[in-house]
């Protein structure tokens, strides 16, 4: 009864995160991110709802066409409808970048919050084995792995994770590290707390400020490394397709048909604007100091 | 200070032994094999181009000369290009990329630091909007895609510059070197306006002022020897991610780099020159992750103190 009264109390006086949506709110460049993602989101989501075309509908007769009335962003050679094929790409594109950041994320926020709280040894250990992956020429690991496991999307799924989880588990680390020393910690150890439950129910949620803040500047940078994959041929093959792979095929008919560049060139930037401008806005709200080391 | 180098440099073995045994047992492991494409090969024929490399032997024996070769800076013969070493076919494609990257690192230093301290200098005026726009824009806008919008608009349209080569018309540096450096002269634009922004508010700058200094002196002799740190230790990752930028720079723009060679060794599973090439990209990375680590350590003498972890 009483612990229920008690979270009760603090639950209603959680005006950090209201006074975060306040402060956020009032950052129009964030505002706009936030909604051009969510934009953005439902028209990808809803895209059989949107466009009246299917995504591997041809139209040999017509080919390649200039944007138009009935095709708003014009066709490829195939005579496929550029906005319907854009929109099918983003549910690839987006969903490459969550699913690949919730890897990260996971991995990250353990290892971080495992090594902030063991400390000693453990710790050292386990942010020595950071720094060295860190030190490692990433994009070859990827290429490679790609080239030589096959191209699916797992692999492509657990690849962009395992590189992008090292600045996570860094960050977390030492908010934990500074959440250890305070009381509520001791008082927790005093009531006989597994040291598993201290980590996942006091200093994991204790932390999660920046942890939301450097999620939201992950999810463009992992697009980014999807896109990379995607457009040297080793990511997303046909007849799916990514921003990545779409902005591949256009690069090689970008002399006659400029706008399958374009296209999803726009799309791709429009959106990891919006995730940045999304990101730096949270970071300033919450009021958290990410080093991008 | 030369305890600092001497320690960062010991802390370079693990990484490039990870390096060295993850690529070996990695390309080792991978399904097919450098001769498996060749359909017509008798199979004596494979058996005695297996002997040649060694391939014949257990694992662990090829992976301890392999050790050995490298400690004596030998990177072996090449699977593909018959008779020619990875030594060499490095050193074909290092001039390239060499240029390539200091000409974009240079684009994105200078290009970069300016904007930054514009921008620091004007805070929330359109001084400083602009260019973080524009800092946006680079950062939002990846290499594969800039440029080939470029070579669209600069060489095809206007028809201004040459929109591939290297070396062999005037001009045609010019858009490869772009590409490569704008994303990187966001970044530095940004750190050096956060970094500037920081420093600026400080006492010692006010008392700088205080004493009459003119603003040029305040602002390029005072502030920048802080305001520049985030920027001289960016510039160490940067230029991993400037050798990697390559690969897609140097396929776009027909470079003949390093990176096209690697991104063609990985397809054709020349195992040797894979794995030449990324223990010659760990070395390159942590030489200049020193090099920036001991640049920002001379800037910042509290920063030469627990530097283990940074």
């Amino acid at each position: 009864m009483m612990s229920r009264e008690f979270t009760q109390y603090y639950e209603q006086g959680t005006s950090l995160w209201q006074d975060a949506w306040i402060r956020l709110r009032k950052n129009r460049l964030a505002v706009i991110g936030g909604m051009l993602l969510i934009i953005i989101t439902l028209l990808c989501l809803l895209a059989p709802v949107v466009s009246p075309y299917g995504y591997e509908q041809q139209d040999l007769v017509l080919g390649a066409a200039k944007p138009s009335l009935h095709h708003w962003l014009g066709t490829d050679v195939f005579g496929r409808d550029l906005f319907t094929r854009i929109l099918y790409g983003g549910r690839i594109s987006l969903m490459v970048g969550m699913i690949a950041t919730l890897v990260a994320l996971i991995i990250g926020v353990t290892w971080g919050a495992i090594a902030g709280y063991a400390g000693g040894r453990i710790d050292a250990l386990m942010m020595r084995f950071v720094d060295i992956v860190y030190a490692l020429p990433f994009m070859i690991f990827v290429v490679l792995l790609m080239v030589v496991f096959g191209r699916n999307l797992l692999l492509l799924f657990i690849v962009i994770g395992g590189v992008e989880w090292l600045t996570m588990a860094r960050i977390v680390r030492s908010q934990v590290q500074g959440l250890k020393q305070l009381e509520f910690i001791e008082a927790a150890v005093s009531l006989g707390l597994s040291n598993w439950n201290i980590i996942r129910r006091h200093l994991i949620p204790n932390a999660i400020g920046p942890v939301i803040v450097y999620t939201t500047l992950t999810i463009p940078s992992v697009m980014l490394l999807e896109a990379f994959i995607s457009f040297l041929g080793l990511g997303i093959q046909p007849p799916q397709s990514s921003w990545g792979s779409l902005i591949a095929d256009g690069v090689d008919t970008m002399e006659e048909f400029p706008w399958l560049l374009i296209f999803p060139g726009l799309m791709l930037s429009l959106s990891l604007f919006a995730l940045n401008f999304l990101g730096d806005g949270l970071r300033d709200a919450l009021d958290v100091r990410t080093s991008k080391d | 200070m030369w305890r600092f180098i001497g320690s960062r440099l010991l802390q370079a073995i693990p990484v490039l032994f990870v390096v060295i045994t993850l690529t070996f047992f990695l390309v080792r492991f991978a399904p097919g094999g450098p001769f498996s494409s060749e359909k017509s090969v008798v199979p004596e024929v494979k058996r005695a181009l297996e002997a040649q490399y060694h391939l014949d032997q257990p694992l662990i024996v090829q992976y301890g000369s392999y050790l050995n070769d490298i400690a004596h800076g030998n990177f072996g013969p090449s699977f593909k290009y018959p008779g020619r070493s990875v030594n060499e076919l490095i050193a074909a494609g290092l001039p390239a990329t060499a240029e390539l990257g200091f000409y974009a690192l240079f684009v994105s230093v200078i290009v970069g630091m300016a904007a930054g301290i514009i921008a620091a200098l004007n805070q929330n005026t359109w001084r400083d909007h602009v260019p973080m726009a524009a800092a946006m824009l680079g950062i939002c806008m990846p290499a594969f895609l800039l440029g080939p919008l470029m070579v669209l608009v600069f060489g095809l349209w206007l028809e201004w510059l040459p929109v591939s080569g290297w070396g062999e018309v005037p001009g045609d540096k010019i858009l490869p070197s772009l590409t490569l450096g704008a994303a990187y002269a966001a970044y530095v634009a940004r750190l050096t306006r956060s970094g500037m922004l920081e420093v600026l508010s400080q006492d010692y700058i006010r008392t700088a002022r205080a004493k009459g200094l003119p603003e040029y002196v305040v602002v390029m002799k005072h502030a920048l020897r802080g305001g520049v740190i985030p920027v001289v230790s960016f510039l160490g990752p940067a230029f991993a991610g400037l050798l990697s930028g390559s690969f897609v720079v140097e396929t776009i723009f027909q470079v003949p780099g390093l990176g096209r060679f690697f991104v063609q060794a990985a397809f054709n599973r020349d195992y040797t020159l894979i794995l030449g090439s990324t223990v010659f990209f760990a070395v390159l990375i942590v030489v200049f992750n020193l090099l920036s680590d001991v640049l920002a350590a001379w800037l910042n003498p509290r920063l030469r103190n627990g530097l283990s972890n940074p």
